[in-house]
Formats: C-alpha cells, sequence, structure tokens
C-alpha cells in the first residue's frame, strides 16, 4: 500500500516527507517502546506509535523504517520534524487512537511484522 | 591479526533526553557513506542506540569508542554512574529499574542490554557499583568468517 493510502485511510496529515508518499510499505509495528521496536527491526515498515520525542524518529531511521504515524493527534517538535525532513523519514499524524489505526491497516492489507 | 581503518570517540552526557541517539545517528551515517553492508549498519545502531539510551536514563556521563577494522566493528561504552548490582538480572529481557519518566520515553522496558547482546557476535558487560559500568560489543564485517 502507497504511504498516500494510508494518509488518506487515517485522515492524517503529512508533517514530514511530502515527496515521499509513493513509498510502498506493507508491514506495520505498534508501538510506545523503541526497544521493542528495535529488538525485531523490519526494514521498510511502518512506525504507528504515541510516543512523539525525537528518539521515535530516531528509532525507525535505525531500523530502515519508512515512515511514521503518530496517533491520537500526538505531534512531535520542530526539530524531530525537521530530523525527519532531512533524512528522508515520512511522518503523519493521525486523529485515531492506535487500535482504531492499526484496525483500519489490518483491513486494508497491511500486515503485522513479528 | 586485524587492521584499524577508523577510530571514534564520543562523549554522552546523562540526563540529555534531547541528545540522546546523536551519536548513533553520526556512527550509522559514518558507515552508511563508506557503504558498509546495511544488516551490520542495523546492529551497530541499535548497540550504540541503546547504550547511549543506558547511559541517558541510568549514568552521569560516558565516553563511546567506536572502531572500524577490516574484519569487524567495535563499540565499547565506559559510564560513570551508579553501577549494576546483579549483572544476571540486569541481562534478563524485561527486567528494569527504570521509572515512569524513562519509559514515557520509550525506554526502560528491559529490552537495552538483551538487545545489544542480540546484534554482538561479541559481548562483555562488567560493572562496579558506584563507580561505573563497561559495555563492550563486537560486530563481525564478514558474516562467513
Amino acid at each position: 500500500m502507497r504511504v498516500a493510502a494510508i494518509r488518506d485511510l487515517l485522515q492524517a496529515e503529512v508533517l514530514a516527507g511530502e515527496s515521499l508518499l509513493d513509498l510502498e510499505v506493507d508491514m506495520a509495528v505498534a508501538s510506545d517502546a523503541m526497544s521493542a521496536v528495535l529488538a525485531s527491526p523490519h526494514p521498510g515498515a511502518l512506525l504507528i506509535t504515541g510516543l512523539t520525542n525525537i528518539q521515535s524518529v530516531r528509532t525507525a531511521l535505525i531500523a530502515y523504517m519508512s515512515a511514521i504515524v503518530y496517533v491520537r493527534d500526538a505531534r512531535p517538535n520542530a526539530a524531530t520534524i525537521q530530523l525527519a525532513s532531512d533524512r528522508q523519514l515520512v511522518l503523519l499524524a493521525t486523529p485515531l487512537g492506535m487500535f482504531d489505526s492499526c484496525g483500519i491497516l489490518r483491513n486494508h492489507g497491511v500486515k503485522g511484522a513479528v | 591479526m586485524s587492521e584499524e581503518l577508523l577510530r571514534r570517540t564520543f562523549e554522552v552526557r546523562g540526563r540529555d533526553f534531547e541528545s540522546a541517539g546523536e551519536t548513533s545517528t553520526d556512527v550509522t551515517s559514518v558507515l552508511k557513506d563508506i557503504g558498509v553492508d546495511p544488516d551490520i549498519i542495523l546492529r551497530v545502531g541499535v548497540v550504540t542506540f541503546e547504550a547511549e539510551m543506558n547511559v541517558v536514563m541510568y549514568a552521569d556521563r560516558a565516553t563511546l569508542s567506536f572502531v572500524l577494522s577490516d574484519d569487524e566493528i567495535t563499540i565499547e561504552v565506559t559510564d560513570q554512574g551508579p553501577g549494576i548490582p546483579d549483572l544476571e538480572l540486569a541481562m534478563q529481557p524485561g527486567y528494569s529499574t527504570a521509572t515512569d519518566e524513562m519509559r514515557e520515553r520509550g525506554f526502560g522496558y528491559g529490552l537495552g542490554l538483551p538487545n545489544i547482546k542480540k546484534n554482538s557476535d561479541a559481548f562483555a558487560l562488567e560493572s562496579e557499583v558506584g563507580k561505573g559500568t563497561r559495555v563492550y560489543s563486537s560486530i563481525r564485517l564478514n558474516v562467513d568468517g
């Protein structure tokens, strides 16, 4: 699924990486625990999280993830958005909660990364 | 005998959550620039990031040394901090002494040291209570070797 489709399904706003919405993502990890994400990294996957600090972006970059969806309308600060922009990482912010975000993407074929 | 190609030393400040992760970003950028295998960079990234977060959460300061040789990458972090009373317990996945504040920042779930070990070909952990902790990780560059 293209990141643009994820944006539309989750009624999300693009915070960074506007030019990268054609990226294909077929796997996702949902967690607020960055060590859990790093314990089983999935390059190219989507990270769904409520954690907005700069470590969310650093974690996604280290694990070669494609994009982050911040749930419950949580927004990272300007420095965090800037780091993502500089490093070509897509950031989306959705008003939906984590459960609904995961459910919608799962129903549209995105698989959970294990 | 391995030949040392590159050595970098970084200072990591305890309790500085905003900067936490900068060193791992710097280290992985260097490795990307010189064309190291992405799987290796991922492992180095996890080791350095987790080690940095441990320093930021628990210690006062630390020195992180990164050495690239022709056959391995070694990362050594020596901190000045409280030390770890029970190393076996600290290595148990899920065991943590982190505060709620640390967990709100996405770390402190008892996975840091196990993640470092899992991504290392050689791993060592030494600690002295009241003085500090040393973490050593080596990652081989030639997976067939």
